[in-house]
Order: structure tokens, then sequence, then C-alpha cells
């Protein structure tokens, strides 16, 4: 065992992955001489060079289709998108291109490529740097979504994504940078990029989580455990395509769902969830399925403001309460 | 804020159709204030709050079918603010059809142990859950509930807004749940009541027709005098507990034309002259017929008496009204040859039948009561 | 007071003291008692309202004479004549 953050995890996954394959290159804005704007690659530029750890000019749309242009020739280019907001400058060419061009070509081509971006809100960023967007990219097929939640799937995941044949977008939650957590001295570290993972388990509610909410839903659960209330914790992992049948399964058993999601409530992937609950387990509910998201505002820039709009452990506890109706 | 929920207006009631507000928002609320009418199978019903405040917004829509417990309206208590209620998921956010609110996993269960939903008792939000199916589960022999003894049959006349079919179909129901969840057992005498009747006479020929009284009063005041020595036949047997009652309330069971039958409470019936029972009697019946009973009326009786009318029948052998536990039943006074110190007499004879629960008490009793009665009964002018 | 006017009057008596009959037809010659199922209450209640209405006191001895409608109009009419 040793001690690492969210942060080494990925700049070792990176690592693994630029050895293990000579096709894998990272390009993004800041990601050569200044180490990544959350400093995963620091250090990489130095060790792989110019050709593999590439700076791009600041035109997200420019370099994230010359990643999809790459995958389609043949390389398996990591793109770093800074934030999901900035994300939205390469929509076009994630959702028209990457997400489109098996469908549109008779399965003739391919777009293994893997686009990382920090998400959410936390840090006091403000309303341009913090949104939680995942739910935007959950909803298009042709695209696999994934959040890595804890420090084994910062390092694990992102060799699974790149042996996807099919663009992956992987969400990296800007609060778990710094994370610490012990994961094995060595490999295997491929994560299961199919399954959810149950983090906890419990027989009372089931509280449906990913990426930056799930260190809230693992300490709601903790003190509701202390109150004899007994919670299961599901780590979605992926967001898209949903392992629908470990939710259903919980859920089954529980009776009770609490989604916990930092997106905004309406139209959130906790809505998407919640109706797959209602489809698949409506006659086990024995309460409505509650929802724990952002408040539907802007991410203030204020310290108590932020605080008071993102999902937190006293929601999620009242949530969990709520559904046992006590 | 408080919540100003739909009561339980006895045992066999689910739901109640709100049909008209006596207070708005913003007006002051003050202990037994009237704030709204309620459609029941057993008429319309005035509800009273039990808490004092300012209304602060109507929560139930008129004319709806609400469950018992579900808010009707919120109340403002003294010193607390306005204030918005949490947009969350409540029970009453969403309104029903009047069915028994029920989660789906509680339906499931209930289905599968073929229990009726309508005999579970909801949780605090009036919401039947998996918490409460299973505790009706695991104490299904022990579930009370249900409503009134047997009643007349000719149906010439329905009560606007009475639906008889209905109250008879709940009556039903819930005389069945109390005939297989309370071990009833019956003690009966025939009572010499002639000092009763002779001294009524007296009165009632002194007295203008309007200040008359019937029978019933001073039978009522009797029982409930009797009821004071037995207090294991005046109360509630819940949570599989029996909890004597402080008060004497006797609900008086008044049939309807056309079927069907109400008891209200006739509260402190020990604490009132014949005459005072006499004019709450007579205001009772009067409201009974006329469909305006208040919500206390309906969930207080801590007993009941079923006193049958003039040339009916002799006995009557009534079923308890869960979760009271026990029922007097009066025949009708007829003259009968009576043996009074070796020699046979002509007298006024009135039988009367205790059921009691088991669970409770004994025939002992019962026979200690119907001693105290008939002890009461022959003083008259005492009560 | 004509036998019409004390019918009238007795009908609405009857009808403020159940206002469930509300409309019904009467047969004069059967008992109200096994006509409408009118309890001893109601009864009472009835005669407080023929007293209130005509004056005439109502002994309980006569109570027999006044078990049907028709017995109602003669009772009040003989009653009312009397004075």
């Amino acid at each position: 065992m040793r001690r690492i953050t969210y942060r080494d995890a990925i700049r070792e996954a990176l690592r693994e992955a630029m050895q293990k394959d000579e096709r894998v290159f990272l390009m993004g804005e800041d990601v050569g001489r200044y180490g990544g704007a959350y400093a995963c690659s620091k250090g990489l530029l130095d060790e792989f060079g110019e050709e593999r750890i590439r700076d791009t000019p600041l035109s997200e749309s420019g370099f994230t289709g010359a990643g999809i242009g790459a995958a389609l020739g043949g390389m398996r280019p990591i793109v770093e998108v800074m934030t999901v907001n900035f994300s939205l400058l390469c929509l076009d060419q994630i959702v028209n291109n990457a997400a489109t061009l098996r469908h549109m070509s008779g399965g003739q081509f391919s777009v293994p490529v893997v686009i990382r971006m920090a998400t959410g809100a936390g840090r006091q960023l403000a309303a341009q740097h913090s949104h939680s967007l995942e739910n935007w990219y959950a909803h298009v097929p042709g695209l696999r979504v994934v959040a890595p939640a804890t420090i084994a799937d910062a390092r694990g995941m992102l060799w699974s994504a790149l042996e996807d044949p099919d663009p992956v977008i992987m969400f990296e939650h800007a609060t778990l940078y710094n994370e610490e957590g012990d994961i094995a001295a060595e490999g295997p570290w491929a994560v299961d990029i199919d399954r959810a993972a149950v983090r906890r388990e419990g027989k009372d509610a089931t509280i449906i989580t990913y990426g930056g909410s799930l260190p809230k839903a693992l300490a709601a659960a903790q003190t509701l455990g202390e109150e004899g209330v007994s919670c299961e914790v599901i780590d979605l992992r992926t967001l898209r395509p949903l392992d629908t049948e470990r939710i259903l399964s919980s859920v089954a058993n529980t009776h009770r769902a609490v989604i916990v999601d930092e997106g905004w409530r309406t139209g959130s992937l906790a809505g998407e969830i919640s109706a797959q609950i209602m489809e698949g387990a409506f006659f086990e509910l024995d309460a409505p399925v509650a929802r724990v998201c952002t408040a539907e505002t802007p991410i203030p820039y204020a310290r108590h403001l932020e605080a008071a709009a993102l999902p937190s452990v006293d929601a999620i506890i009242a949530a969990v309460r709520r559904t046992l109706r006590r | 804020m408080i919540a100003f929920r739909m009561p339980s207006l006895g045992a066999d009631m689910e739901n109640g159709k709100l049909i008209e507000w006596l207070k708005e928002p913003g007006d002051d609320i003050k202990r037994g204030d009237i704030l709204a009418v309620v459609e029941t199978v057993k008429g319309a019903i005035e509800i009273e709050s039990f808490d004092e405040g300012v209304l602060e917004k109507h929560v139930a829509t008129l004319g709806q079918s609400i469950p018992v417990g579900e808010t009707l309206a919120l109340i403002r208590g003294i010193g607390e603010n306005s204030e918005e209620v949490d947009a969350g998921f409540r029970a009453e956010s969403v309104s029903g059809d009047g069915a028994p609110k029920a989660t789906p996993a509680a339906r499931k269960r209930a289905h599968e142990a073929s229990l009726d939903l309508a005999g579970i008792t909801p949780g605090t939000d009036g919401v039947i859950g998996l918490e409460q199916v299973n505790a009706a589960i695991s104490t299904m022999s022990e579930k009370p509930d249900a409503d009134k003894t047997g009643a007349t049959t000719k149906t010439k006349t329905v009560k606007p807004g009475l639906d008889l079919t209905v109250m008879r179909k709940s009556i039903g129901a819930a005389m069945a749940r109390s005939k297989r969840d309370i071990p009833h057992y019956y003690v009966s005498s025939p009572i010499d009541c002639m000092a009763l009747t002779d001294w009524l006479e007296r009165e009632n020929e002194k007295r203008s027709v309007a200040e008359r009284i019937l029978y019933a009063a001073p039978l009522i005041k009797a029982a409930a005098l009797a009821l004071l020595k037995t207090p294991n036949l005046n109360g509630f047997y819940t949570d599989e507990d029996f909890h004597s009652a402080s008060g004497i309330h006797i609900g008086v069971a008044t049939s309807l034309r056309g079927g069907g039958l109400i008891a209200p409470a006739l509260h402190d019936a020990d604490k009132l002259s014949v005459d005072n029972i006499m004019t709450h009697l007579r205001d009772l019946v009067g409201r009974v017929r006329t469909g305006r009973l208040r919500a206390s009326e309906m969930s207080d009786p801590t007993v009941t008496i079923s006193i049958l009318g003039e040339d009916t029948a002799d006995a009557v052998a009534p079923v308890i009204y869960p979760p009271q536990v026990a029922i007097i039943g009066c025949g009708s006074i007829s003259k009968r040859p009576w043996v009074i110190d070796g020699d046979i007499k002509i007298r006024d004879i009135i039988t009367v039948t205790v059921a009691g629960d088991h669970r409770v008490s004994d025939g002992r009793a019962a026979a200690q009561f119907l001693r105290h009665l008939s002890n009461a009964v022959q003083q008259p002018e005492e009560l | 007071m004509t036998e019409d006017e004390i019918m009238a009057l007795a009908r609405r008596a009857l009808f403020e003291v159940a206002p469930d009959l509300e409309g019904e037809s009467i047969n004069p010659d059967e008992s109200l008692r096994d006509q409408f199922e009118i309890d001893s209450m109601d009864l009472l209640n009835f005669f407080i309202k023929l007293h209130d209405g005509t004056g005439v006191d109502i002994p309980e001895k006569d109570y027999a004479q006044l078990a049907t409608m028709s017995g109602v109009v003669a009772y009040l009419k003989s009653r009312l004549g009397a004075h």
C-alpha cells in the first residue's frame, strides 16, 4: 500500500499509458510547460518530449478536432480540456463528429479518443469555471462518459478508457485532485468501466452518486449509520451507459433511493436515474425517489453562497430521512 | 408551522371530502374553532382545531377526497414567522383519488400478505409505507378497527350527501374486523325499571312538551355513573394495551333512516344532569339528521350505548366499536310478569346487554356494571 | 285553523324534524313510526313543533292519538276547537 493523491494517480495513469502504447499522446492548453491547469501532467514533458506532450493554442474546437482526427488516423490521443465550461467550445467536435462517425461510416471508423476535463464547483472559481455539465455528454449516444471518484479509479480508469474503441469523456471533479488515499503498490489498475461500484453496503436506503459528490455521500452514510440508518452508496463510475441493473437491484433491496448529483436538478442525470428507477423498480419503492442537486443558479463566487448552492452532507442526510419518512 | 390534518373520525374512516372552509388565510385560530367541513360516509362533519395561531394557508383543495392524516391547512403557531414550505416532496404534494395513499412497495407487500390496505393505519404523514405494512403483518391478529352494531334495514329515504351503500359497506367491513379481532363476551340482565318510568311519567306530566325527557336521558346518566365504578369498560385498546379513559364520553348510537348508524359522543355524561343530557341528546340527534357533527364528537367516544326504540325488540347483543372495549345494548322497555317478594307483579322491564373485550375485562366487570346500573335506575330522582 | 292548515303545519313540522324526508308523500293513516322510521326523539321534536305552531299542549298520555298524520290533524283540530 502507498498513499497518493488523486492528481498523482492521474499522472501515473498518463505516464503508464504513454509507456505502454506509443500511439498515446496528450494535448491541451498548458499541459506541457505549465504541467496542466491542475498539474496532472507535471514533469511529463521532460519525460516524453514535445511530440507526445503537446501544448495547444487556446482553441478547444481546434485541438479537440485534431484529437478526433488523430484517433481516426489510428492514434490514441488524450485531449485535456481545462474545465467542462470550456468544453462547450468543442461541443460541435465531440457531439457532431466524435460521437457520430462510427454510426455514419457504417462501422468503418472508430474514434478512440479520450477527452479529459475538470468539472464541478467548490473552489470559488465562479460561474464560468464551476459547472457540472456531465449530463450534457451523458445524453449523447456514441459517447462513453466516465467519472472516476476514487484514487484507485483515477489510477485505473484512463487505461480502460483508452482501450475503448469509441470516444470516452472523462470527468475529473476539481475538488478531488488533492484527495489522498491508499492504493496498492502495484497494478493491475484496470477498472471495469461497464459497472457501477458499491462503495458502502446498506439496507435502508440507496444513495446513488458519482464523481465529486461521492465523498459527501459517504460522509452522510457514515453519520446516518451512527444513527442506525444503513445506507448503500453506489458510485456510478460510468454515466453513460448507466449501470441500470446495479441501481435497480440495490433499490429493490432498500426500497428507497436518494440521488446526489452536482448538476442542476432540472433535466439532470438525477432525473434520468429517477426515471429509470420508476420504470424498473416502481413496485419496490417505499418513498418517492429523492434528489439532492445543485440550486438552479449559476455557481456563485462567494464562498458561503457557493456552499449553499451545492449538495451538502446535511442535505443528503435530510433527503435520506425523508425517504424513510421519519 | 402546524399542520391541520384530516382527522380520523372513527376506526372505519379512510378519507373525507373537503366541502367547506370556515376560516381563511390570515384568520386567527383559537382552540376549538371550526376550520372546515368535511363530508364522510357519516355525513358532514365540522372539524375543529386543537391548536392556536393564524391560518397560514389552505393546502387541500375544496371538493377533493383527502385521506386521514393528510394536511388540510397550515397554521402558523404563536410566535412563528411566516415561511415558505420546503419544496421537496411531501405526502400532500400529490393529490389522490381518495384511495389510501400507500407506497408501491407497501402495496406489493400487503398484496403478498393478502392484507387489505384499508385496515392499515398510515404513518404520521398519512402514507402507508413498508413499515406500516410490516407492523400490520406482525400484529395481524391484534388489528383494531371497526364500526357499529347492527342497524335498521329498510331503505326508504336517503339523506342528501350520504351514500348509504358506502356506509353499509364501511359498517360491514368494520364489524367484520371487530368480530375477528376482539374476543367479545356478553353479559345480560333484565332490569326492573318501573321506578324510572313512573318517575318519568310524573316529571313529564309537570313539564311542557319542550321540556319533556325521554327515558334514554336518565338511562345514559345511570350508565355513566355505573361506568365510573367499572373503569375497565371505559377506554381504548390500542398498541396492544388497554388505556382507561379519563372522561366518560358515551357514544350514542343513532340510526339513520334508510340504514346506517352514527354514534356521536355525549361528553362527560357522568357530570351532566339528566336535563342537560336530554338537551345535548336532542341537539346531537338533530345534527345527525342534518349532518353537522363535530370531529371531536366522532372521535371521542370512550364507550358506546345502543338504545333500541320503543316497540322494537327485547334485547340486542351489540358489537364493540374498536378501539373501544365495551358497548351497552338496551332493549325496548316492555311490561313483563316479575316476581317481587314472592308475588308476581306487572313491571316495566328493560334488558341490558353488555359486550366486553376479553383482552381487557371479564364478564364479572359487566355483571358489576349491570348491578350498578340497576341500582341507579331504582332511584331516578338521584340521577 | 282549518284541517288543511293544520295538515300543512304538521307536514312542515315533520320535514323540519326530519329534513331528509322533505318531499316524501305521507300516507295519513299509516303510523309515522312505521312509515318513516321515526324514533322517539323525532316524535318528541315533532310534538314540540306542533305545540309551538298551535299553542296546543300535548300531554304524554295523548301521544298514542298522534301516531298517524290523520290522527295528528284530528287531535289538534279537536283541541283547537275546544278553545
